[in-house]
């Protein structure tokens, strides 16, 4: 199914005692790429999880259109990709573990190769995938999250680690991928990088929304002195206060 | 003594055949017990290191103070069930080396499951959030787990086999030592050394040292070669 729009209602989440989430709401379009930025610690990686439903929030709750969300094929793509000692097909064919598991073999296959042509490593497919460079790691761990085809794909910082050449194959990838009709939700550092991707930005700050539109209209003219500073990059200067 | 160790090499080195069945009666035993404490003691120790339930840390820490099971006592443990009287003492097993392996499995099972514990815990802490997400269950991550630290594992059983083959109060006391049908090397380097008959002894003390030493420089090798084979 397509995702309908994703409505964030008021999530609360707790850690150490702290508020990593303090009342988060957004509705996110259900088209598109949706980037999230903000200070470390604003809560970026902790929404990003609970959408995929890693984490559940304290209070407060996702909705995705009418349904709850377990319908929606949900893939999330981590800052460091995480792969076992394996074959580069065996670690896609994880992807399907739980997705394809209706799958028979020869199509399981297909949809491997399939996932494996797409990020551009048709022809590492028997390679250790541990011994490939870190730009293919990251690709590697995109077909891994395609190969089931996902409705909503989740990036936390997929190119924090790696070169200008490596980030441009992975925006490329992510920019085809939105264009097929899957939804995407980036968390980034890197505002060029969103100004390329995305569509709608979300800024969060202490675990709140503090500023949500369009991409190239928050970038040039945000609204909120906390979306200001952090696109400016200036240290906010409560987190000196607070300290 | 160096007319012992003389001796000694030369009972090797001749492939004594009392040497070589007390050996090879060990070996099996060992690699018997080792085989069954892995279909048991991974599993354990794969699904305990990817799960949280109320009083993990209580089973986690009798698995651990397991690894140190006194050998005498396990065997005492297993004389005591195998035992005419004994609840299993109908499978005529004492003084066999099924007692043997029963015995020997009971002591390296708990070796192999914490140990595997720890290993698939630190290999969770890496990659378990990305399974979780792959939407894999507690069984299909601890498998994933387990292949993942495949070569890792290696060292646990290695482990596993070392305790197995060197211990020597458990096999005494359920196989009770009898001349070619339960005596092992540790049995024999025992026993040998109390009658004054240190080129068997030594002889024997060799081949197991040796065996440890080869057992443990193959696997190195071959987890050294796959290490640089899957990084």
């Amino acid at each position: 199914m397509a995702v309908t729009p994703i409505v964030i209602s008021g999530l609360v989440f707790r850690r150490g005692g702290r508020a990593v989430l303090d009342g988060l709401t957004a509705s996110i379009a259900a088209t598109g790429i949706t980037a999230i930025v903000g200070p470390n610690g604003a809560g970026k990686s902790v929404t990003l999880r609970i959408l995929d439903g890693l984490l559940q929030p304290d209070a407060g709750e996702v909705r995705f259109g009418r349904g709850a969300g377990a319908d929606v094929r949900r893939a999330l793509v981590f800052q460091r990709p995480a792969l076992i000692r394996a074959s580069v097909e065996a670690n896609v064919a994880l992807g399907l573990a739980a997705a394809g598991s209706g799958l028979g073999r020869a199509a399981r296959r297909e949809r491997i190769a399939a996932a494996l042509h797409r990020v551009g490593l048709g022809d590492r497919a028997r390679d250790p995938a541990r011994k490939l460079s870190g730009g293919e790691q990251q690709r590697l761990a995109l077909a891994r999250a395609l190969v089931g085809g996902p409705d909503l794909l989740l990036l936390d910082e997929p190119t924090a680690n790696l070169d200008p050449g490596a980030t441009e194959a992975i925006e490329e990838l992510v920019r085809g991928e939105a264009a097929a009709g899957t939804k995407v939700i980036l968390v980034s550092h890197n505002l060029g990088q969103v100004a390329r991707l995305a569509d709608d930005l979300l800024v969060l700050d202490r675990g709140r929304a503090v500023e949500h539109g369009p991409a190239q209209a928050v970038l040039q003219a945000p609204r909120t002195a906390e979306a200001r500073a952090y696109l400016k990059g200036e240290l906010p200067w409560t987190a000196f206060a607070a300290a | 003594m160096m007319e012992s160790l003389g001796q000694a090499v030369l009972l090797v080195g001749t492939l004594d055949r009392e040497v070589a069945a007390i050996a090879l009666l060990s070996l099996r035993v060992s690699l018997t017990a080792v085989f069954l404490g892995c279909l048991v003691g991974v599993p354990l120790g794969a699904f305990l290191g990817v799960t949280r339930f109320p009083g993990r840390g209580v089973v986690v820490a009798v698995l651990n103070a397991f690894m140190g099971l006194p050998a005498v006592v396990v065997g005492l443990l297993v004389y005591l069930l195998l035992s005419r009287s004994g609840p299993l003492g109908g499978l005529g097993l004492l003084f066999t080396p099924g007692a043997m392996i029963v015995a020997q499995t009971l002591l390296v099972t708990p070796l192999i499951a914490a140990l595997v514990r720890q290993i698939v815990e630190d290999a969770d802490r890496e990659l378990g959030e990305q399974l979780r997400s792959l939407r894999l269950g507690s069984w299909r991550r601890a498998f994933v787990l387990v292949f993942d630290t495949r070569f890792s594992l290696v060292v646990a059983t290695l482990a596993a086999f070392g305790r197995a083959v060197s211990e020597v109060g458990a096999v005494l006391v359920v196989g009770g030592n009898i001349a070619g049908f339960t005596r092992t090397m540790t049995t024999a380097i025992s026993l040998e050394t109390q009658k004054g008959d240190l080129p068997l002894a030594l002889a024997l003390g060799l081949v197991l040292i040796g065996i440890v030493l080869a057992v443990n420089g193959l696997a190195s090798t071959v987890r050294a070669a796959a290490m640089r084979a899957y990084g």
